[in-house]
């Protein structure tokens, strides 16, 4: 037993989701990626004098999306409240963010652990809120920049309750909701321009102890590797504290991906008083059934209950439907396959394309760091590469290969096929001919094999495919050795 | 010359009648302003040349035949509104140096009008002072008596109007910025219900108080102007969307029957006599006009003053966090880092009634100290509320007065900040409650006008303008100008 066995970790995460929405949240700025700094921030976003923000209604209509997808209280009335603090990428000296009142409150999201079992996490609220710029420290000698294109983007801020029990479920949570956000259409979810990230707060306890231990909070880590790393440099290190003795300070601190380790950043003492109040600015949010009711007929299949179809209709086990589901895109690919096979209701046509994705397409896509969207191997090609499988034009391991081309050259299994000759032989006759010729090559195999040498026909079997090129059918190998082998 | 005699009602039928040109009228302001301001110090920036431009825009533009009532006409604006090009500064070293890049909605909405601007008036800085004191451009000084000051936050634009150099100008009132003021000068002036004129482009002092309004010569001009600066604005989401009366065409509404009611808390015995004195001269008037005159109780409303004074520093200890030194404004010289550029941009830009406010609204929203000060505030404010609405399902007008005291020496009150935040215990239940006010000069004491304050339900506007419009038939005291100003 190990030292980390007598504890316990605690978990919470806080996901700032950014809305697509193409407008800022309270300016009409447009709010694209990429764009030259400080172009895409208007007169409100500066904070100029006798500006106002006016609530952007897409904003509001995608966080209620949210809320109805992971069963919430959608608030009747909600409010937004200003943070204050100064940071020379805060133009306003606060920020506009949902406090006392969010829009969503008291929602669930079920996860899906490596075991198939799946896990119900909580999710206290989530309250939209805009962005701050961003400080450049390092394009000015001497000097900091500010780009405000950044500032007024609208977040979404997902906040779970403490029901994460390892860096793992962490993880998993994540991926959940980021699927989520995606099957919504509410957020892009690309973790590099920074549309999906996440503040975890750790801590751990003795097992069978009730209360929670101190929490220490990681701001800011942008990919869900880094959040596992983080949190298990972070566990670690409280147990050592504690185990040594000493005990937890509560602080923020900040995950350094090139050492693999946190830092701290503020303790609580040195931590701002954010003097929350009502922004006077605005009015309070309401949100009416009406609008509650033509939201909810915008919600797509959700992610579980896609899960949950595809265990039904393709028989395929709880955790591959789940890691069919994770992404739409992915789950569509697979719908697609499978009806391109015309065999919706084959559930062993069903698995061989489950097998094949969460496989082959799946490492290749991980290989070459790009999303299904992008694969050169489209639903309809993986299907034709599929039917020369079941008609056993080829077998598995030349399917491999064939596959493998395909993602290449961008070209169809038949191309491969023909172009580098991998048709199955299948022509008992031209097998026969083969066996003889190894037979008659291979004397003192034979000879042993007949002594009673049974593992040798592994090694006929090796022959046979290397003489035909891995082409040979290898059932009918199998069956045609089977008999020569045993004699006249 | 006696153009600068005439009313804005008077002067849109003389430019209409083509008895002389806005240029003419434009010129004859600018000159008296010329002349005027060195010693009142009403005007931060004059725009001459932008105003001459203006006024022959209005004339080319009524010679077609073309224009609005206020084509031509000038006025002065309160430099707390955005002008497109032209310093804005709010009274304060902070925004000596900042020109915004677009035009408040309501300047925009005069100029559209084809109101000529005539420059920018002095102001309490960021709108914080009752007395035009504490602008980093100096005082302001009383036309009635030199000495003496024009009341603020609106001091610049009350003098202007007073002395006869602008013959209207826009305010804001936060907590009795446009009507105390327009008390202390003997002029009129009205605040008009919250969200009824938009804020878009006003600097912010407290948001939820701060509302843009109208100092003129009578209720009749605040009616012409306020017709043009009303209405929705989709940039400012507390604008309320509602059809804006027409206010000139509605001045005619009778008296007679119309409920006024007597707050009991502000004609009791702690009033000044010479002030009751003339108030219930005032009151008199009504009555024979035909109002009905009830005696109504608003029993939170002397509570409103430690009220604001909790509300308006916490909006504003926000509000101004901006200034910092970063995108605009006032920059301190070689920061030696970022929170010595912050200390310092603020410290310097600053004046002393600003800081207090800044402390003492960061002090309120505190950790520890929410709920003791701003929440109870805020009850406060809604037990003001529902007096007002008591006192409203009895009365169709309140009266009392606008300031307990007639204008005040300069330097008198300037150490004592509590006596000076006094000065708006009349006022400032308006603002808490987004009522619209109106104040009408009612007569003088020692030479020094007083006001009669009246204030109405929500968007009762018409009423308000409508029973000043009928009082200042019966009276003359909003004809009177100083002599050194006639």
């Amino acid at each position: 037993m190990s030292a980390q066995d007598h504890w316990e970790v605690v978990i919470g995460l806080e996901i700032h989701a950014q809305l697509a929405t193409r407008a800022k949240i309270f300016s009409g700025s447009a709010t694209a990626f990429g764009a030259e700094c400080n172009t895409q921030a208007d007169l409100v976003d500066l904070g100029y004098p006798g500006t106002l923000p006016v609530l952007n209604r897409e904003a509001l209509r995608m966080a209620v999306k949210f809320g109805l997808a992971i069963g919430a209280q959608v608030a009747a009335r909600s409010v937004f409240a200003r943070k204050n603090y100064f940071y020379p990428d805060l133009p306003k000296g606060y920020q506009i963010s949902q406090y006392e009142q969010p829009v969503v409150e008291h929602g669930t999201l079920d996860i899906l652990l490596e075991d198939g079992s799946r896990k119900t996490i909580g999710i206290t609220r989530a309250h939209l809120e805009e962005d701050a710029g961003k400080s450049l420290h390092d394009i000015l000698p001497g000097a900091t920049g500010i780009d405000l294109n950044r500032a007024g983007t609208p977040l979404l801020e997902i906040v779970s309750e403490p029901d994460l029990r390892s860096a793992r479920e962490a993880v998993a949570y994540m991926k959940t909701v980021h699927s989520l956000v995606r099957y919504l259409e509410i957020c892009d979810g690309n973790m590099q321009e920074g549309s999906f990230r996440c503040d975890a707060n750790v801590s751990v306890r003795r097992r069978g102890e009730h209360r929670f231990g101190t929490r220490c909070e990681i701001k800011n880590v942008n990919s869900f590797r880094f959040v596992e790393k983080a949190i298990n440099f972070e566990v670690t290190r409280q147990i050592d504290v504690l185990e040594g003795g000493g005990h937890i300070v509560q602080e923020t601190r900040l995950y350094d991906a090139n050492r693999d380790q946190t830092r701290p950043m503020r303790t609580k003492e040195e931590a701002n008083d954010y003097r929350y109040f009502p922004d006077p600015d605005l009015l309070p949010v309401t949100v009416t059934p009406e609008f509650i009711a033509e939201v909810r007929a915008t919600l797509p299949e959700l992610p579980h209950q896609k899960a949950e179809r595809f265990v039904k209709s393709y028989g395929l086990s709880a955790y591959d439907a789940g890691v069919l589901t994770a992404t739409r895109e992915f789950a569509d690919y697979y719908e697609a396959t499978v009806a391109a096979l015309g065999a919706t209701g084959d559930h062993s046509v069903a698995k061989l394309c489950a097998n094949w994705l969460m496989g082959d397409v799946a490492a290749f896509l991980n290989r070459d760091g790009i999303e299904i969207a992008a694969a050169p191997v489209t639903a309809a090609a993986l299907a034709g590469l599929l039917n020369r499988i079941r008609d056993e034009t080829i077998s598995g391991k030349i399917a491999k290969e064939v596959f493998e081309a395909m993602w290449a050259e961008r070209a169809s299994a038949d191309a491969i096929i023909d172009a580098r000759g991998l048709r199955q032989i299948s022509d008992t006759g031209a097998i026969e001919r083969a066996i003889d010729e190894v037979m008659a090559a291979s004397p003192k195999q034979l000879a042993d094999y007949r002594a009673g040498k049974d593992k040798l026909f592994g090694y006929f079997v090796g022959q046979v495919m290397k003489s035909t090129g891995g082409k040979a059918n290898p059932a009918a190998v199998n069956a045609l050795l089977k008999r020569k082998l045993a004699g006249p | 010359m006696t153009l600068h005699t005439l009313s804005v009602a008077e002067l849109s039928a003389g430019l209409a009648a083509r008895r002389y040109s806005s240029l003419e009228l434009t010129e004859h302001f600018l000159g008296r302003i010329a002349a005027a301001n060195p010693k009142l110090n009403a005007f931060i920036t004059i725009t001459a040349e932008e105003a001459r431009a203006a006024a022959r825009a209005a004339d080319a533009e009524r010679a077609r035949g073309a224009g609005t009532a206020l084509t031509g006409v000038p006025i002065a604006h309160k430099d707390i509104f955005c002008t497109d090009g032209i310093k804005t500064s709010c009274g304060s070293r902070m925004l000596d140096n900042f020109v915004a890049p677009y035009d408040a909605t309501i300047v925009a909405r005069l100029r559209a009008a084809g109101v000529v601007m005539l420059g920018k008036t002095n102001m309490d800085e960021f709108a914080m002072g009752s007395s035009n004191e504490t602008s980093w451009y100096g005082p302001v000084r009383n036309p009635w008596d030199l000495d003496r000051v024009p009341g603020g936050s609106s001091g610049g634009s009350a003098a202007a109007v007073a002395a006869r150099l602008a013959p209207a100008a826009t305010g804001t009132d936060t907590g009795g910025s446009i009507r105390q003021p327009a008390a202390l000068t003997g002029i009129t002036g009205i605040k008009p219900t919250y969200g009824r004129v938009s804020r878009f482009g006003m600097v912010a002092f407290a948001s939820s108080l701060d509302q843009a309004g109208v100092l003129a010569g009578s209720a009749e001009d605040c009616a012409l102007l306020l017709r043009t600066m009303a209405g929705f604005d989709p940039r400012d989401s507390t604008s309320v969307d509602r059809p804006v009366p027409d206010y000139p065409a509605e001045l005619g509404q009778p008296m007679r029957g119309l409920r006024i009611g007597l707050v009991k808390e502000f004609l009791g015995d702690g009033l000044d006599p010479g002030t009751a004195a003339l108030i219930e001269a005032g009151i008199a008037v009504y009555r024979k006009l035909g109002a009905e005159l009830v005696e109504v109780s608003c029993p939170a409303l002397p509570l409103s003053v430690p009220t604001y004074y909790v509300v308006a520093p916490a909006e504003c200890s926000s509000n101004l966090s901006r200034y910092d030194g970063v995108r605009f404004g006032y920059r301190c010289q070689n920061p030696r880092d970022l929170l010595d550029l912050y200390q310092r941009s603020r410290g310097e830009g600053f004046g002393a009634e600003v800081k207090r406010r800044i402390m003492t609204g960061t002090y309120v929203l505190s950790a520890g100290y929410y709920d003791a000060y701003y929440l109870k505030a805020q009850k406060v404010r809604s037990l003001i509320n529902q007096d007002f609405e008591r006192a409203f399902a009895r009365a169709d007008l309140l009266v009392c007065p606008t300031a307990p005291t007639p204008a005040f020496k300069l330097g008198d009150k300037l150490d004592d900040p509590i006596t000076m935040y006094l000065n708006d215990i009349f006022t400032i239940g308006a603002n808490l409650a987004g009522l619209p006010g109106l104040s009408v000069p009612c007569g003088f004491l020692g030479g020094l006008p007083v006001g009669l304050q009246l204030i109405g339900p929500h968007f009762a506007e018409s009423r308000l303008l409508a029973a000043g419009h009928a009082y200042q038939r019966e009276t003359d005291w909003h004809r009177r100008v100083p002599d050194a100003y006639r």
